[in-house]
Order: C-alpha cells, then structure tokens, then sequence
C-alpha cells in the first residue's frame, strides 16, 4: 500500500466529522428542548424498531431525540466503513488503528446514550457529552490525518512552531474540553437559567448564595414552564462557567498574537488562530444571549455547537503544529 | 381467652374512636397579588398541541386563586400521622393528560393507592415519574393507550411527573402514609375526613408559597381550620 493521497477516503472522512458536527447539535437540541427522555425505550423507539417509526410519530419531544438517535447511527455506519476502509487501504498502522478507536468509541458512544435512557440518569448526559466532543475531535483529526496537506507536508517548506507556543495552544485547548465539561453539568442541572442577567449575576458582580439570598432567586425568577428551583451549586456553576469563559478568550487572543509574531502572517496556523479567536467573540456573544432569550433552544444549541468548534479547532492547530515538529 | 379479651377490647376501642370520628374542613384564601402567569408559548411550536387551542394558548397554573381570592392546590395534612394507611383499598385516583397538560396538576394519595394515567390526547405522551424516595419510572403512553397504574411505597411531597414530549406538562403527586389529607379546590376549600377525636398539628402546603401550620382540638362535631398565604 502507497502512502500517497487517497481523495475519496479524504472527503468520506470529511463527511464523517460533518455528520458528527450535526450530531452535536442535534443532541444540543433534545437537550435545551429537554427531550432527552421523550423516547423512554431503547434500542426500540416507542416499542418499535428504531428505523420504522411512522413519521406521524415524531411529535414534540420525540421529533428531537429519534432524529438524534438516526444520525446517531449514520454516523455509528459511516465510522464503521471509514475504520473497515483505513485497515484495508491505509499504510500507516498508527491510523489504521486510529480508525479503528474512532469505531469502538461510537459504538460506547451508543450505548451510553441508550443507558442514559434506559436507567433514567441524568447525570449519564455529562459523559454523554464529553464523549461527544472528544469524538469530534477524533473525527476531525481523521479527515486531517487523509487529507492532501498532511501526506503532502513532508515536502514542504518546514517552518517549526515554537515549544512554548505550542504547549500555550495545547493548555487552552484542555481547558475549552473542561470548560464544556462543565457547560454540559450545568445543561444536565435541567433547572432552566441559574443566573438570568449578564454581564452582571443578579445585579451584582458575585452573586450571594446564601440560602436567604437562593430563596429570593427562586421567588423572583420569571415563572418559567419549567418551574424547577436553582441551588447554590447551580449560581457557582453558572459563574465559574463564565469565568473561565473570560480567561479563554484572553488565552486564545494571546495565543493568536503569538503565532502572529512567531509565524507571521501568512502562515496557516496564523490564520487557524485568529478563526478561532473569531469563535471566542461568537461564543461569548451566544453566551450573552443565551441568557438574554432566558435560554432559547435554537440560541443555546448554536453555542454548544461553536463551544465544539473552538475545541476542534484548537485540537488541529496543535495536530498541525505537531506535524511540523515531526518532520 | 386472655387473647380474645385483648383483641376484642382492642376492637371497641378502635370503633369508638370512629364512632367519635370527624371532618376537618377549612378554606385556603390568597391575599396580595398573585405573580402573573405566562402563557405556554413552547406549545405554538407542536402543530398537534397547537391545533388543541385555536383560540389563545393556555397559561402556567402556579397560583390557582379565584375571585375572592380562593387558593386552589394546597396539599393540606395531618402531621405525626404516619404508618396508618389503607391504601390498597382506597378507591383509586385519576390524573389525566388532557390538552397536552396534566389535569389535575396537584394530586394526593396514600402509599399503596392506586394512581390511574390516562391519555385523552389525540397524540403520544411518555409518562415520566420522578420521585426522590420512591423508584423513577419512564413509559410511554400511546393516544387511546391502556391505562397505566402506579402505585407509591413511601410518603413523599410534590413527587413530579413530567412530559419530556411536550416538556412544559408537570403534575405534582404528593403521597402519605395515612388518610388524613385533602388539597383545597378551586373554591379554596377541602376536607379532611373521618379524623378521630384528639389535637393535631395540621400542615397546608403551596408548592410555590410553602408551608403553614396551625394546632387544632378535632371533637365530636369536627374542626375548622382556615389558612391564608400571601405572596413570599
């Protein structure tokens, strides 16, 4: 087997983080629609086979988790053959296997979110979504690792990335991944809005917790459908959230001065940084509204869905930067 | 013989504490002003809910208050009651799904009694019980489907159930382990029924303006006992 560019491999994995991308936020959308146990079977949806669901069915919550569970196995199919094609037709063992790590996680993937149903936890959604964004990660890795860049790079011109630099975007890159660890506690608390002003917690800089002080949050909330009442936990949550929120964006601006300084400006990875100090603003501008809409579905699922972009794209500036050390 | 004696004076006992058995009734009254409702509107967006209401869509029901300020759905109870319920032979009682929203939305029973889920609605709910003491239970319910049953071992206040089809649908069961309780209706009132004759503390619970507890003598001709909440 030649180790040389194989387009069609290319865009099927391509295809592949695509759909996992959607996938994200189609289960960003059963979780602000708080529809993840509309369908409380599984692997059968309402007593029947998954795939024969009569589309009269698909009401309400149910449209959002069934669809959910059919992209779900699209992707789980699509992962299969791109794993099936790397072992046949990919030189490099390193990847061969990687296809085949990419496989065993979706497959766990599936079974977790069926758990998840199944035992009725709520707390099971947080896994859920870790696993989600790490297999982002490795799909979007998988496309790089079959694309005409990385085969052809080795003849390229080589210009190193800085150690410092790179450990700098790999930190970032971690906290982001801890950062929508803890933006999926807080969207499985399934309490609605902890704190509903921004850029101010309840008028005030840090909010109070105390029980005296959680109780007039809960009185004065506007009634939401919802109805559940906040915790301290939750207010900390939502703040520490927002704290780190800040401290990503000044960490990811550095980052992209710092690849401008080192690199320039033409360089790729320059480029790279600045698209994701462009995501940091979005994301933080959804944040805003997230709150301002008191939580809109389509608001909240679009900033689960750049949270996840941000990742990957850090994920593949270090992949890249990587690459040219190893050369 | 000692036995049967025993048992036998036990039993007159027992029916003579019947015989001297009343009711406890009372009106629950709200003053102030009441937070407004908001209006469902998440149901706008299912065409088979909103199809249920061509007319103005329906609103949250937090704070059931009447004219004269009547309070419905008020839990209200005997306390230091407990280990005392005939459950099992209590006629059973019935929450329904009926326009996309649980009716009624406040419900109490006893341990063992049999609670009956219903599905009126031309379209699928799943019936999703989340209780703390009790065992969380998810089932989905079809148009026109069977009944589904449920039944509680421990007392427990305000145990949700909820609709994660149609997410804004709540009901709040509360359970105890013995008769001794009511939740006020829309005209504020309720009845506590076939108290035996002491003093009791007795409890009036508002899901959203919390709890009330006055002392009372119940005699031979009952007890009256009205409470009023205002805003928190």
């Amino acid at each position: 087997m030649n180790n040389k560019y194989q387009p069609t491999l290319f865009w099927f994995a391509t295809l592949n983080a695509l759909t996992t991308f959607l996938l994200i936020g189609l289960g960003g959308l059963v979780t602000s629609h708080e529809a993840g146990l509309s369908v409380p079977d599984w692997p059968t949806s309402l007593q029947r086979n998954m795939f024969l669901l009569p589309f009269s069915e698909w009401t309400g919550g149910v449209f959002y988790e069934h669809t959910h569970r059919l992209l779900a196995s699209l992707v789980g199919v699509l992962t299969t053959i791109l794993a099936v094609w790397l072992w046949l037709k990919d030189p490099r063992p390193w990847l061969r296997w990687l296809g085949i790590t990419a496989f065993l996680l979706v497959m766990a993937q599936g079974i977790l979110g069926g758990l998840r149903v199944r035992w009725q936890m709520d707390w099971l959604g947080v896994p859920h979504a870790a696993v989600a964004q790490t297999f982002l990660v490795l799909t979007g890795a998988l496309a790089l690792f079959t694309g005409r860049w990385w085969l052809n790079s080795t003849t390229a011109i080589p210009v190193s990335v800085p150690r410092g630099l790179r450990g700098h975007v790999l930190s970032v890159t971690f906290l982001i991944f801890l950062q929508l660890l803890l933006a999926a506690t807080m969207r499985h608390q399934h309490a609605g809005l902890a704190i509903t002003d921004f850029p101010l917690a309840y008028g005030k800089v840090w909010p109070a917790t105390s029980a005296a002080a959680i109780a007039h949050y809960n009185a004065t909330r506007p009634p939401g459908t919802l109805g559940n009442p906040i915790t301290a936990f939750q207010v900390n949550l939502q703040m520490a959230h927002r704290l780190v929120a800040y401290a990503l964006f000044l960490g990811v601006a550095a980052a992209a001065l710092r690849t401008l300084k080192k690199l320039g400006g033409r360089d790729q990875l320059t480029q790279f940084a600045f698209l994701w100090l462009a995501l940091l603003a979005l994301q933080i501008l959804l944040g805003a509204v997230t709150i301002w809409t008191n939580k809109a579905a389509d608001v909240t699922t679009a900033h689960v869905m750049v949270g996840a972009l941000a990742l990957l794209n850090g994920a593949l500036w270090c992949l890249i930067a990587l690459r040219r050390r190893s050369r | 013989m000692k036995k049967t004696s025993l048992l036998l004076a036990i039993g007159l006992l027992a029916a003579a504490q019947c015989l001297h058995a009343a009711d406890v009734t009372g009106v629950i009254t709200f003053q102030g002003t009441a937070p407004a409702e908001k209006e469902i509107t998440p149901i706008k967006d299912d065409p088979s809910c909103a199809a249920l209401y061509p007319s103005g869509l329906p609103k949250t029901r937090f704070y059931v208050v009447g004219a004269n300020g009547e309070l419905a759905d008020v839990v209200v109870s005997l306390k230091g009651m407990s280990g005392k319920s005939p459950g099992a032979a209590a006629p059973p009682v019935t929450l329904d799904q009926k326009g996309a929203l649980y009716v009624p939305q406040i419900v109490a029973l006893q341990t063992g009694q049999k609670l009956v889920v219903k599905n009126s609605d031309p379209f699928i709910h799943n019936v999703h019980a989340k209780p703390v003491a009790n065992p969380e239970s998810n089932q989905v319910q079809m148009s026109g489907g069977a009944d589904l049953i449920y039944t509680f071992d421990r007392p427990e206040l305000f145990l949700k159930f909820q609709c994660d089809v149609h997410p804004w649908m709540f009901a709040w069961v509360s359970v105890f382990d013995h008769p001794y309780f009511a939740a006020s209706g829309a005209d504020g009132k309720f009845t506590i029924k076939n108290v035996p004759a002491g003093k009791y503390t007795l409890e009036a619970i508002h899901r959203k303006l919390g709890a009330q507890t006055a002392e009372l003598e119940v005699k031979a001709d009952g007890a009256v006992q009205n409470f009023t909440f205002s805003p928190k």
